[in-house]
């Protein structure tokens, strides 16, 4: 038998009973559109956390007070074992590395904001005028910090955007004074609405110049420093210099930890990947159990068949060719309820998108490749059992049967 | 006469078990049929008729003897081999017609074709000349379910000699049909008979049985008797007057067609009757 013929005369099968067809590819479909549509849920927010890290900026490594790791003994612990504190001279003293385009310290505390009579708790962020391009962040009213040439640190704030609503409505809080802390400050900016970046909104943050806060807080160590490489190839270059710096500067201890925010990425990315194959895991049980409908349907299906089946050998089928008809059939129901399975996956997808429209839910085309194989490999599999059982069959019981 | 015969069937046994009880289907059968003979299986349900119909149709192996068709040692083939043989060499038709309903009829037709893997060219050509030949062309995209019980049996007929098998058995081919379309279907088969295929009949119908030359009646798994008639002479002149030559392929020799009936005490096996059934 040619197979094109065993093609058309297994879909000729198939499509002759429409109503176990349609739900056998409707099992087959919901199996594989699960698969796709919670891999594009895995993979959105895999995607989502990814942008999210991608958004505090491009090429950063970030440079944090303490040692982190485990090292053997040096000698200069002996002098001293108190890490010493970040300071906006080892900021500067790294802008002057020739790899390094920017350099951007910061300081956070939580303060209150008063002004036009309202009391707000707010979060304050020290840092230089470099930091709004380090962040890739917008102002959206006024301008950002001024360079701060001196190093004494202007009396002068960047609200929130959600702090400027609160606290001044529609009016333009343009330079107005608000009292932070004990300080009063002149507003010369705010920022664009919705900026994101590691969890925290921008929206309810005060900016003001490192040295005036850490002049508020009487206090003179930073919380991290932010060092964006020029581009992505030196960022291996970059750690490695600022490293060595911050240990030079600090008598040779090296008391720092640096990270580079590709590192992070990484391991999120895999955190993530891992739940989304889990994710994938779990959707393709359904796919486990609609191939055991596919078995089910092609073994009631010898049944009713067994006339022609005790027929198609009386005519010089070989018991090979009948058992290929069988798997034939199996497979085809199997892959067309698979390809409905991804349309109606995509379908959902985008559903989904519509319906958060920040969460990028596109399926992976892994997941598609895979669920469609894991709907050929189930039609394949459990449709051996019954194409055996049809191949089996003893033509002469077959044929008296009807 | 081995080598004249086309099916030698030589000592056959078979047996069946039905839970504890042995069935004896078969006992020690000889049987020789030559090409061109029309013969009617009769007997009593049980008697082993379909056994041996299913035997000769190569569908049931023996459990001892052998069975030559064509010269060739049939017992000895394996399952694929057997199953060559059956498409090439030997067309069925059944009682309850077996088509497969979803089918047209022209696909019913060309079933053989398509499983003997025939290029679809030649499968048209030779499908549309099998319609033409009983007369089934306006019927050709029906649906068994569309077509009357006598057009169906045509179908299962055109189906059953497309590959011009050597042999057409038939069991009980006018069991599901009325009398006149029985007629009809009957006629068909002895005029594919006439034109050099050899047809075995299986029936409880003892009229249609009487039309056969010859006769065996098969009792509790043995052949009871083997008579080939005289009185189809008759029958057989009214045929001479059929196109014998449409098969141009007909390899049977012409005097064998003709020695059986002129000469009804032919070489035949010592079991057959003097009396005609």
């Amino acid at each position: 038998m040619k197979i094109t013929d065993t093609f058309r005369f297994a879909t000729n099968a198939a499509t002759a009973a429409p109503l176990r067809a349609g739900l056998l590819v409707l099992a087959m479909s919901i199996g594989v559109a699960a698969v796709v549509m919670l891999t594009a849920l895995g993979d959105g927010a895999r995607r989502y956390v990814v942008e999210q890290f991608s958004a505090i900026g491009t090429n950063l490594v970030i440079v944090l007070p303490g040692r982190s790791e485990t090292r053997g003994f040096n000698p200069a612990n002996l002098v001293t074992s108190t890490p010493r504190d970040l300071t906006i001279e080892d900021a500067n003293a790294l802008l002057r590395l020739p790899e390094v385009k920017r350099v951007a310290p910061i300081l956070v505390a939580t303060t209150e904001i008063n002004a036009a009579g309202k009391l707000r708790e707010a979060m304050l962020l020290g840092t230089n005028d470099d930091y709004i391009n380090v962040r890739q962040m917008k102002v959206g009213l006024g301008r950002f910090l001024s360079k701060d040439e001196v190093g004494h640190g202007s009396a002068e704030v960047v609200l929130g955007a959600v702090i400027r609503r609160e606290i001044f409505g529609t009016e333009n809080p343009l330079g107005k004074t608000v009292r932070v802390g004990d300080r009063r400050l002149r507003v010369v900016g705010v920022l664009s609405e919705g900026g994101q970046g590691m969890g925290m909104t921008t929206d309810e943050l005060l900016i003001v110049p490192v040295a005036t806060a850490q002049a508020m807080l009487n206090s003179n160590t930073l919380f991290r420093i932010l060092v964006e490489a020029r581009s992505r190839e030196q960022i291996a270059e970059v750690k490695a210099h600022v490293l060595k710096t911050i240990t030079q500067r600090h008598d040779g201890e090296e008391d720092v930890t640096v990270i580079t925010q590709d590192a992070i990425l990484e391991t999120f990315d895999k955190i993530l990947n891992v739940l989304t194959l889990g994710v994938a895991g779990i959707a393709a049980i359904s796919l486990a159990v609609a191939g055991i409908l596919v078995m089910n349907v092609m073994l009631v299906s010898v049944t009713q068949r067994t006339g022609e089946i005790g027929l198609l050998k009386a005519l010089g089928a070989t018991s090979s060719a009948v058992r290929q008809l069988f798997m034939v059939e199996a497979i085809l129901l199997s892959l067309s309820g698979a390809v409905v399975g991804v349309g109606l996956g995509y379908v959902g997808a985008a559903v989904l998108r519509h319906l958060y429209p920040s969460f990028p839910a596109y399926p992976p085309l892994w997941a598609v490749l895979a669920g469609l194989a894991t709907a050929l490999i189930s039609g394949l599999v459990f449709g051996v059992m019954p194409a055996r059982r049809a191949a089996r069959l003893d033509p002469i019981q077959a044929l008296s049967k009807r | 006469m081995p080598d004249e015969s086309l099916i030698s069937l030589s000592d056959i046994n078979r047996t069946f078990y039905l839970g504890d009880s042995k069935v004896h289907a078969l006992r020690n059968v000889d049987l020789n049929i030559a090409r061109g003979e029309y013969i009617a299986v009769m007997g009593p349900s049980g008697s082993g008729k379909s056994t041996l119909l299913n035997l000769i149709g190569l569908l049931d192996r023996p459990d001892e003897g052998t069975y030559k068709l064509e010269g060739r040692d049939v017992t000895t083939l394996d399952a694929d081999e057997l199953a060559a043989v059956r498409s090439e060499r030997i067309g069925f038709i059944f009682q309850s017609f077996h088509l497969v309903p979803r089918l047209t009829a022209a696909a019913n037709i060309e079933l053989p074709l398509v499983l003997s893997g025939f290029p679809a060219a030649e499968r048209v050509k030779r499908v549309s000349q099998a319609l033409k030949e009983y007369g089934l062309t306006d019927r050709a995209n029906h649906r068994p379910n569309e077509l009357s019980g006598g057009q169906r049996q045509r179908v299962a007929i055109a189906r059953a000699t497309i590959l011009r098998p050597a042999v057409l058995l038939a069991d009980e081919p006018t069991g599901n049909l009325d009398r006149v379309t029985g007629e009809e279907v009957v006629k068909l088969l002895e005029k594919l008979n006439a034109q050099g295929m050899t047809l075995i009949v299986v029936t409880h119908d003892q009229a249609l049985g009487a039309r056969a030359r010859r006769q065996i009646r098969m009792e509790d798994g043995g052949i009871a008797s083997d008579v080939t008639n005289s009185h189809v002479e008759a029958n057989d002149a009214s045929r001479d007057g059929l196109p014998t030559d449409i098969i141009p392929s007909v390899d049977i020799p012409t005097d064998n067609a003709q020695t059986v009936p002129v000469e009804p005490v032919s070489s035949l096996p010592a079991s057959r009757q003097p009396n005609e059934g």
